[in-house]
C-alpha cells in the first residue's frame, strides 16, 4: 500500500463543481483506488495536508485562507493542479473583479434585500477577502491547468491516468474543446 | 447654437440612400463629438431612428473610438500625447504638473465642466513633443512653462482662437531630401502632370512603369504598388475605390503629416491617377483624428484640385474620367491602420479587421474592388509616372527601389524627416541625425524591431530591416524596459477586443512586463513570456496581435543581460502584492488582528 499516489484535493472559492465531475468518472473510482490513496480531500474529510504526489485544486483564490491552503498544497505536492474555470482563470467568483470589495460587501450586508441587523461582519474568525479574485497560478507556481467548467469526469480520467502512468498529457479533441 | 441645432444640422438627411449615410455615421458622431465635446444620448437616438440601426450600435461605435464620449469632455478636453518618444521629452512630469495646477485626475472632467485633461497614443508629433490635443488641436513643445501659461488661459476661459499661434505651430523639419522631396522634381507632380501623361499614353502603360519601378507600400508591408492596382483593375465591378491611408498611428512615425502638410497636391494627384488607371470614380483619404488640424488645409488642396480641372467630372476635359475625393476621419484607433479595419471604419463600422482574403483589391470598401496605399507611396506613383522607372530605380536596393521617408525622433540632436535612399545602414542614419552614446534604436514603431547599437550595420530595406518610417533612438541613459512596458500597455489599450490571443494574450503579456519592471519577475516569467508571445504571434487574428509581443520578444532576445540584472531570484513570485490584497479589507472592516495580513513566504 505504501507505494500508492497520494493525491490531496481541496475547493478554493469555486461551487464543489469540479469535485462533483471528478465523481463522474463513476465506477473508475475503483480503479482509482487501486492506484492512489487521498490524502485531504472533502471525501476523506482530513483537514491537514500531507507530503503527496498529486495535488488538485478547484476554485480561484479570492481570501486570506485560500492563499494558506494554496501555499500547503504547494510546499506538500510535487505536482500541483488547477482544476477548472475557477482555478484556471478566476471564473465566475472573480467577476466581482469589476467592483470594489465595500460595493460587493454593502450589496450582500448592508443593501440586501430582508438583512437584519446590517453590518458588514469583521470576526476575526472569517477569512479576509482579497480585494480581487485570482487563478491559483498568481499566487503559487502550478504545473498543469485543466480548463472547463467543469472538466468532465472523461476529461479528468485520462488526466489522472495518463500523469499517473507518466505519459505525456493529451487529450481527444472533444475531452478539451468547448465548441 | 443649441447641441439639439448642431445635431439636427449634422444629422440632416443627405438625400442619398440609406447604406450610404450608414457609411457617414462615424463621420456624423465625430462632428458631433467635436461640437458638443460629446455624444449626448438624444444624438444616439435620433441617429439610431433615421438609420434605422439599434441604438446599442452605435453606443457599440462611440465604445470603440478612443475619440468619442457618451459623457460631456470639460470645455477644454486635453489629450498629452503618451508615446514612449513623448515620455522622453518628460510628458509624464508634464501630466503631473498639468493635473496639480488644474486640480483634476486624468480622465474625469473637473466639477465645473471646464476642463478634462487625458492621455492618447502617440499623437504623430514626436520630432517636437512633448505634444497635447487641445479640442482637436496639437499643440508642441510642451514645457513647463507652456504648460502654466496653458492653465491660466484654461482658468481664464480664453477662447482657444485667442491662444498664441505658436502654441499650434508644427514643422515640416525636413531634414535630409532624396528623390521625392527633392526640390528638383517638385514640379514633376504640379498642375496634373502626372494624369496628363496618363491621358497620353494609357492606364496600362503607368501600370508598366510602375511595375518596372519596383515600387513597394511605404506602409510597412512593401505589397508591390503595381501589382496591387493592377489586381483591382482586373477585379470584375462596376464600381472600384481608391482609399489613402493617412492614419498613421505607428507610434514614432510623423511623415505622413508632413507629407500631407506640405505635399498633398502630389499625394491627390497620385490618388487621382490610381483612379485612372483602375477605374475608380471616388476616393477616400482616411485621416487620423489626431491630424483634424490638417482637415480645412486638404480641403482646401482638394477645392484647387476641383478648380484646376484636377478633380470632379471630365478630369483634363477627358470624357469618363470622374473622380473625386472624399476626408474621412479617424477617431482614435490604432488598428485603423491596418487595411481591413480602415475599410470597416470608413463604412462607418468599429474597426475590427476583416478575414483576409478575400483582399480589398477585389471585395474592399462597399465590398467592391478598392486599392489601399500609404500617403507616401501615392506621393511616390505620382512622380514615377512623370519621371519613368528608371529615375526612380537610380536610388535603393534590388528588392527595395527608391527611397523611404523615415521620422527619426528620441535621443538625438536634429530629429524630423530623412528621406534616404533603401539600403541605407542604421549607423548612417545615427550619425546624420546626431545621435550618440546609442543604446538601441527602435525601427517600425511599437510593432517594429528593437535592434542593439550593435547591429548598426544592418541596412533599411524590405530585404534587413524593414519600417513604415518610423525610427527612434535610445541612449545608453535610457533604461529600455520603460518603452517595453509603454508599448504593452499600448498594444492593450488599441487590441480591437475581437480575437483572444490578442485580447487576452496583449493583457497577460501586460502584466508581466509590469512585473518585471516592478522587480518581482522570475525566470518562470521569462518563460511565460516567451510562450504567450509565440502563441500570439501565431493565433492573432491579425498583424496587430502578430506585431504585439515584438517589444518584449526582442528584449528577451537582444538585452538578455539587462533582463537577468531585473529578475527576482527566487523560483517563484507571486504576481501581486498579497499582503497589500487585504488592504481593502482591513479598511472595511477595521481588522488589523494576524489573520489579517499574509506573511511574504521565504
Amino acid at each position: 500500500m505504501a507505494d500508492k499516489i497520494r493525491v490531496a484535493t481541496a475547493s478554493l472559492c469555486g461551487c464543489f463543481g469540479c469535485h462533483m465531475s471528478l465523481l463522474d468518472i463513476d465506477e473508475r473510482i475503483l480503479e482509482l483506488v487501486q492506484l492512489v490513496e487521498f490524502d485531504r480531500t472533502p471525501l476523506t474529510d482530513i483537514k491537514t495536508v500531507g507530503d503527496c504526489d498529486i495535488g488538485i485544486i478547484e476554485g480561484g483564490v479570492a481570501n486570506a485562507e485560500n492563499v494558506e491552503v494554496l501555499r500547503e498544497f504547494r510546499k506538500h505536492c510535487k505536482v500541483l493542479v488547477a482544476l477548472g474555470a475557477c482555478a484556471v482563470n478566476g471564473g465566475i467568483p472573480a467577476m466581482r473583479n469589476s467592483f470594489e470589495l465595500r460595493e460587493c460587501l454593502e450589496e450582500a450586508y448592508i443593501e440586501g434585500i430582508g438583512v437584519a441587523n446590517p453590518q458588514i461582519p469583521s470576526d476575526p474568525e472569517i477569512p479576509m477577502l482579497l480585494n480581487k479574485v485570482h487563478p491559483i497560478h498568481e499566487v503559487v507556481k502550478v504545473d498543469h491547468f485543466l480548463p472547463g467548467c467543469p472538466p468532465s469526469g472523461d476529461t479528468i480520467w485520462t488526466f489522472l491516468t495518463e500523469l499517473i502512468e507518466g505519459k505525456p498529457i493529451g487529450f481527444p479533441y472533444e475531452q478539451i474543446h468547448y465548441d | 447654437m443649441t447641441h439639439e441645432e448642431i445635431i439636427r444640422e449634422i444629422i440632416a438627411p443627405s438625400g442619398t440612400s440609406r447604406a450610404a449615410e450608414r457609411s457617414q455615421l462615424l463621420q456624423y458622431l465625430c462632428q458631433i463629438q467635436h461640437q458638443c465635446s460629446y455624444i449626448p444620448g438624444d444624438a444616439i437616438t435620433q441617429l439610431a431612428t433615421r438609420l434605422q440601426m439599434p441604438a446599442s450600435e452605435i453606443q457599440g461605435l462611440i465604445g470603440f473610438y478612443a475619440f468619442l464620449h457618451e459623457q460631456p469632455r470639460g470645455d477644454y478636453d486635453i489629450l498629452l500625447s503618451d508615446s514612449i518618444s513623448d515620455h522622453l521629452l518628460g510628458s509624464r512630469l508634464l501630466l503631473q504638473q498639468l493635473c496639480n495646477r488644474l486640480g483634476v485626475a486624468p480622465g474625469v472632467p473637473r466639477a465645473d465642466g471646464r476642463v478634462t485633461v487625458d492621455t492618447t497614443s502617440c499623437t504623430g508629433i514626436c520630432d517636437q513633443g512633448p505634444a497635447m490635443l487641445l479640442n482637436g488641436r496639437v499643440i508642441s513643445r510642451l514645457t513647463d512653462r507652456r504648460i502654466d501659461h496653458i492653465c491660466a488661459l484654461i482658468e481664464a476661459s480664453t477662447a482657444v482662437t485667442q491662444w498664441p499661434a505658436e502654441f499650434f505651430q508644427v514643422d515640416d523639419n525636413i531634414r535630409r531630401r532624396d528623390l521625392l522631396l527633392s526640390e528638383e522634381t517638385a514640379a514633376a507632380t504640379m498642375d496634373g502632370k502626372a494624369l496628363r501623361v496618363l491621358l497620353e499614353t494609357d492606364g496600362n502603360a503607368i501600370l508598366d512603369v510602375i511595375e518596372k519601378s519596383g515600387l513597394r507600400g511605404r506602409g510597412g508591408a512593401g505589397f508591390r504598388t503595381g501589382m496591387k492596382w493592377r489586381f483591382c483593375r482586373q477585379a470584375e465591378s462596376d464600381s472600384r475605390y481608391v482609399v489613402c491611408n493617412a492614419d498613421e498611428g505607428e507610434p514614432g512615425t510623423f511623415k505622413d503629416r508632413v507629407l500631407l502638410n506640405s505635399y498633398a497636391d502630389s499625394v491627390f494627384e497620385g490618388m487621382t491617377l490610381c483612379a485612372g488607371v483602375v477605374g475608380a470614380s471616388r476616393g477616400y483619404l482616411y485621416l487620423r483624428g489626431e491630424y483634424r488640424y490638417l482637415l480645412e488645409p486638404l480641403q482646401a488642396v482638394l477645392r484647387q484640385r476641383r478648380e484646376k480641372g484636377l478633380l470632379g467630372q471630365c478630369i483634363l476635359g477627358k470624357d469618363g474620367f470622374d473622380f473625386d475625393i472624399e476626408i474621412h476621419l479617424g477617431a482614435g484607433a490604432y488598428i485603423c491602420g491596418e487595411e481591413s479595419s480602415l475599410i470597416e471604419s470608413l463604412e462607418g463600422k468599429r474597426g475590427i479587421p476583416r478575414n483576409r482574403p478575400p483582399f480589398p483589391v477585389t471585395h474592399g470598401y462597399l465590398n467592391q474592388p478598392t486599392v489601399v496605399n500609404n500617403v507616401e507611396t501615392f506621393m511616390a506613383a505620382a512622380k514615377i509616372a512623370v519621371l519613368g522607372a528608371d529615375w526612380f530605380r537610380q536610388a535603393g536596393t534590388p528588392e527595395s527601389t527608391g527611397t523611404k521617408l523615415l521620422s527619426i525622433c528620441g535621443d538625438c540632436e536634429r530629429p524630423g524627416i530623412y528621406e534616404y535612399p533603401f539600403g541605407v545602414t542604421i549607423k548612417q542614419v545615427l550619425e546624420d541625425c546626431g545621435a550618440v552614446n546609442t543604446q538601441a534604436i527602435q525601427v517600425a514603431g511599437a510593432a517594429g524591431t528593437t535592434l542593439p547599437v550593435a547591429d548598426n550595420g544592418r541596412r533599411i530595406a524590405f530585404e534587413d530591416v524593414s519600417t513604415g518610417g518610423s525610427f527612434m533612438v535610445f541612449n545608453n541613459d535610457r533604461d529600455l524596459l520603460d518603452m517595453v512596458q509603454n508599448f504593452s500597455h499600448f498594444f492593450v489599450h488599441e487590441s480591437c477586443g475581437f480575437c483572444t490571443p490578442c485580447r487576452v494574450g496583449g493583457s497577460l503579456l501586460k502584466n508581466l512586463v509590469d512585473k518585471l519592471v516592478n522587480g518581482h519577475a522570475t525566470h518562470y516569467d521569462v518563460g511565460e513570456m516567451k510562450q504567450i508571445g509565440s502563441l500570439m504571434k501565431r493565433a492573432s487574428h491579425c498583424g496587430l496581435g502578430s506585431t504585439a509581443p515584438n517589444p518584449v520578444l526582442d528584449l528577451l532576445n537582444h538585452f538578455p543581460q539587462l533582463v537577468e540584472s531585473r529578475l527576482a531570484h527566487s523560483g517563484y513570485e507571486p504576481a501581486f502584492d498579497l499582503d497589500a490584497a487585504l488592504q481593502e479589507a482591513r479598511d472595511i472592516t477595521g481588522r488589523d488582528d494576524p489573520g489579517a495580513h499574509i506573511r511574504t513566504e521565504t
